[in-house]
């Protein structure tokens, strides 16, 4: 025991990583005393020496600490994602006014770290204990997040709103986990699937009830209808890089969880036929995720049109973005596992690009509404143009990334003659297409009020920054080559392929 | 094989990607360098109008194109995507595939000449010009990328990427409602294109290469009967599917031309975009739908081209009539010609229904000819309201003696829209109703329309009335004629409608083999 655990260390490696910079941030604080840019730097760089190591193990398949979490190119793929937007966020953080303005110091680079942690865990754990606890892992850390600015009481409701919420579905996930428990004896996905594949037929109502209710858990984490009604307030009450965090690198880890568990628990036996997932008779998951993954576009979209602030609008937005990902699990087959994946990858960049941009506009504006925004492009072209960019990319126009991941996402569904599903989908997008084209009506269409059309100053790093979400979103939507690579090799599982 | 490089670069890459190339140069210009970007556009336009011109003397319309490769003509492939992936079937190959035949090469020819002209005529732009530009070069290339694209996943991307720029151009130098009829054409063409997209992944996989049996988007691959073996979705002729997915292209399509019922956003564009815009609009956008019918719908689902023939016969009959009592009961000028438009639109379809050569020929010539005319008219009317600020048809009179120059030059334009003999509109028309009697089926529906020609004349002599005869009001004794820049934007235009009204050969020429072959593909198929 005490042997194979001193084994799976090594294969722990970017998880050590991660905790020792987080320990090495706190001590760096206390040293430090204020707020200081080399706590930021120390974090960002803990997370990217774990993310290289986590690049090495590319390609390994191994087992760790007795089945609780494995190594597999699918839990490597979601931790350089993880990483990425982490690093991203972090940046965002050192350019937000709210979060300098906040009382805090550095309090917020060793909460992501912290979250970080959680986050590769839920990508890696097949243990459903494990699962539950990486998964609070993060929600604990997002708590504290979400009431950064303690000071502005929108932030501390939104905080408590979200303890609410996620106390209660992770109560409700629990106990599903517990009801799956007291059914098959295991807690090991892959133990699980391999008992109830032996139940012919499986139609115990116990195992659809337990599903739902483990699925409100990670709904609550990808905020999917109809759990998601904390996403709104919470988004709105967060600072924006907390909130660029949630909507990309929590729902990220939330997909990866929901993906492994669903893909491997509820088959008949550990098996791909063809690449397409055999579902066990009588727990037909793909109907439930067609009803949450349509539910969460149409009521997304259609909120997201009614919205006056950008910040609001973009946490409905979220919720459809989900809805389009969760498309991918309807067709219960490899490829469309490896569309999700290439959508989560366009979708850090345009999602978070549409945050940071959000943070510049904010820290001059004070404002997050669209009418503060009439004749921006006037006043910061460049900045305006960015974000003309990721908005056409989230409403997926070819040539951005966004585009891409909408067509492998439409390309799984209509291989698998779901037609009208796509249909559904495409519609949405074209509903999409009406808010997110607001924002640039705002900028651009609208001339900028009397004697308010001084242009606004950014310095180089904003710059940088942006142009670094920009290109990679243009990029990958006229050479998507990689994206595609990447995510074909990712999707071999644990135990698949 | 007739190929055309510069600098190892093939011709069709140069006219789609020089604009590219201008907006480049434009965005690098210094503020101080304002004033001198028009005449880049306009310098960077009539290079495409010279490549235009040398493409023309070189090629070769005894090649047909259509469905094979070697009668195409500048054709450039390479890959652009080729991933091999046990997903998806093996190999994603998407490739970047450009090519001319009888039926796009007209359209190239139009495209590089209307650029040019609607260049000329943003002269009277003088807010953001940067901005302007460098929105209507991006729209250009997008625009040229449509017509010579022969790779279904080029085409879309070519046809999405050109609302971005249309977008803004409306919305930023239009009238008072752009905003409104900006987010309308947006929505509208983008609603489309979803049902485009839908069919294309459907083809894709029901699509195998004969030879490699791969997965394709290769539309000349695509037409080829062998490449849907029958037991995929689109496989079976004239069944469900393959109907369904003739529709649905259709409707995508068909929002672009604009076909009744989806034409609302046409009146609404027009109006509120500027001048030259509405120009590119009524001159070449309009072309991509019926365009892309042809090379794509009839084409690759000849079976739904024979089957829903009548039904397409009849909305184009609607359009047609439906087209001309609207622009009747119009008293703005600009909203008249948009719905004018819509009616010489109908010709068009009414042409690609019938189904003939000689149909065929003429909704080809019809498209080139409509966007001739159209832009004329166009030009005219930002003629005129550059002046008087107004475009009621009621608010002038006796305009003959006070602009007898714009005089001339609208009266030939309009006489060109009714079809007068002589003039190139009365070929194409001819030859599209032809093109219905020849087709038994269509043949009532083609004589129905036919009262198209007649209400297109009532109303075009009544505007002609309503803004040249009568008496002069006093308001407008200031009013002064057509400019030379004006005259440049319009006289070649009409010299060019003159000739090939003299001289339909010309253009008929070109596009004759291709369209032989076209109609014997469609009846070959059965």
């Amino acid at each position: 025991m005490l042997e194979q655990t001193l084994n799976s260390l090594s294969g722990f490696l970017p998880e050590t990583v991660l905790i020792v910079s987080m320990v090495v941030c706190i001590i760096l604080d206390l040293i430090l005393r204020k707020k200081s840019a080399v706590v930021s730097v120390a974090g960002i760089i803990g997370i990217a020496v774990s993310g290289y190591f986590a690049w090495l193990q590319l390609g390994a398949k191994s087992i760790l600490f007795s089945g609780m979490v494995v190594v597999d190119p699918y839990s490597v793929f979601f931790k350089l994602l993880i990483g990425l937007s982490t690093i991203f966020v972090i940046i965002f953080a050192m350019f937000s006014k709210e979060m300098k303005e906040s009382t805090h110091k550095n309090e917020y680079v060793y909460l992501m770290t912290a979250m970080t942690l959680g986050a590769y865990l839920m990508a890696s754990s097949v243990n459903m204990l494990m699962m539950y606890l990486s998964l609070e892992t993060v929600s604990l850390s997002s708590y504290v997040l979400a009431g950064y600015t303690k000071k502005i009481k929108r932030s501390s409701e939104s905080a408590m709103k979200y303890i609410i919420y996620g106390a209660a579905s992770s109560g409700i996930m629990i106990y599903g986990i517990s009801l799956l428990y007291g059914f098959t004896g295991t807690l090991n996905i892959y133990e699980t699937s391999i008992f109830l594949s032996r139940l012919n037929p499986a139609s115990e109502p116990v195992l659809i009830i337990s599903l739902i209710m483990i699925l409100a858990g990670f709904g609550y984490k990808i905020s999917s209808v109809p759990f998601h009604f904390w996403t709104p307030d919470v988004y709105e009450g967060a600072p924006i890089p907390v909130t660029g965090f949630l909507a990309v690198t929590s729902s990220a880890a939330g997909f990866s969880v929901l993906i492994r568990f669903i893909t491997n628990s509820f088959l008949a036996g550990n098996l791909v036929q063809n690449g397409q997932y055999v579902v066990i008779p009588g727990v037909n998951w793909k109907e439930i995720m067609i009803v949450l993954s349509v539910a969460s576009m149409i009521l997304g979209n259609f909120t997201a049109v009614w919205q006056s602030s950008v910040k609001r609008m973009l946490a409905y937005s979220s919720i459809a973005q989900g809805g389009y990902i969760m498309l991918g699990l309807t067709v219960a087959n490899q490829q469309g596992v490896a569309a999700m994946l290439i959508y989560l990858m366009a979708y850090l960049f345009m999602n978070l690009g549409a945050f940071f941009v959000l943070i510049l506009i904010a820290n001059k504006l004070d404002t997050d509404e669209l009418i503060g925004m009439k004749g921006l492009g006037y006043k910061a072209p460049v900045i305006c143009v960015g974000m003309g960019v990721f908005m056409f990319a989230l409403s997926g126009v070819p040539t951005t990334a966004g585009f891409i991941g909408k067509f492998y996402l439409f390309t799984a569904l209509i291989e698998s003659k779901l037609v009208w599903l796509a249909l559904v989908g495409l519609m949405n997008a074209v509903v999409s297409l009406f808010f997110y084209i607001k924002v640039l009506k705002y900028m651009f269409l609208m001339k900028p009020e009397e004697g308010n059309t001084q242009k606004l100053k950014f310095g180089a790093g904003a710059y940088i920054v942006m142009f670094a979400l920009v290109i990679p979103t243009m990029v990958f939507g006229i050479y998507f080559t990689p994206l595609v690579r990447l995510a074909e090799y990712s999707i071999s599982m644990f135990g698949f392929r | 094989m007739i190929e055309f490089k510069l600098l190892g670069i093939g011709v069709l890459s140069w006219m789609v990607f020089l604009p590219v190339l201008g907006m480049i140069v434009l965005l690098l210009m210094p503020k101080s360098a304002e004033k001198y970007l028009k005449y880049i556009t306009v310098g960077f336009t009539s290079v495409m109008v010279v490549l235009a011109i040398v493409m023309m003397t070189i090629y070769d319309p005894s090649k047909a194109g259509i469905n094979s490769l070697a009668g195409f003509q500048f054709v450039e492939k390479l890959n652009w995507i080729d991933i091999p992936a046990y997903l998806w079937d093996g190999r994603i190959k998407i490739e970047y595939f450009l090519g001319v035949d009888g039926i796009s090469f007209p359209m190239v020819l139009l495209t590089a000449l209307i650029s040019l002209i609607g260049a000329i005529a943003s002269f009277s732009v003088k807010r953001n010009e940067k901005g302007y530009y460098t929105m209507y070069l991006f729209l250009v290339s997008g625009m040229m990328g449509v017509f010579v694209a022969l790779d279904f996943f080029l085409f879309f991307v070519f046809w999405e990427i050109m609302l971005l720029p249309m977008y803004f151009l409306i919305g930023i130098w239009g009238g008072e409602r752009r905003e409104y009829a900006a987010i309308k054409f947006f929505l509208y063409t983008f609603f489309g294109s979803a049902f485009i997209l839908v069919v294309m992944i459907g083809l894709y996989f029901s699509s195998k290469d004969p030879e490699t049996g791969l997965h394709t988007f290769n539309m000349l691959t695509l037409m080829d009967p062998r490449t849907l073996p029958a037991d995929s979705l689109f496989g079976m002729l004239n069944e469900t599917w393959r109907l369904l997915a003739f529709v649905s292209l259709f409707i995508g399509f068909a929002i672009k031309v604009p076909a009744f019922p989806f034409h609302t956003w046409l009146p609404d564009a027009h109006v509120e975009a500027p001048t030259a815009i509405s120009v590119i609009l009524a001159g070449v956008l309009l072309k991509m739908g019926t365009y892309g019918m042809l090379r794509i719908s009839w084409s690759i689902f000849p079976d739904g081209a024979k089957y829903f023939m009548v039904p397409i016969a009849i909305i184009a009959a609607i359009n047609i009539i439906y087209g001309a009592l609207c622009a009747m009961a119009q008293k703005d000028f600009k909203k008249l010609i948009a719905y004018s438009s819509i009616s010489h639109m109908g010709y068009v379809m009414l042409g690609m229904a019938s189904l003939t050569a000689i149909g065929i020929s003429g909704a080809v010539f019809q498209m080139f000819n409509h966007g001739t005319i159209t832009a004329v008219l166009f030009l005219s009317v930002g003629v005129i309201y550059d002046r008087a600020h107004t475009r009621g048809l009621n608010d002038f009179g006796g305009l003959a003696n006070k602009m007898p120059k714009y005089f001339a030059v609208l009266i030939v334009a309009f006489f060109a829209s009714i079809g007068l003999p002589g003039l190139s509109a009365f070929i194409s028309e001819t030859f599209i109703f032809i093109g219905g009697f020849t087709n038994h089926f269509i043949r009532v529906v083609a004589i129905i329309s036919m009262l198209g020609i007649i209400l297109n004349a009532a109303y075009v002599l009544w505007t002609i009335q309503r803004l040249f005869f009568g008496t002069l009001p006093e308001k407008w004794n200031g009013l002064t004629d057509i400019s030379a820049r004006e005259l440049i934007s319009t006289v070649p235009l009409l010299v060019i409608v003159v000739v090939l009204g003299i001289f339909p050969s010309y253009m008929l020429d070109l596009m004759k083999s291709s369209v032989n072959l076209l109609v014997n593909f469609i009846w070959g198929i059965n």
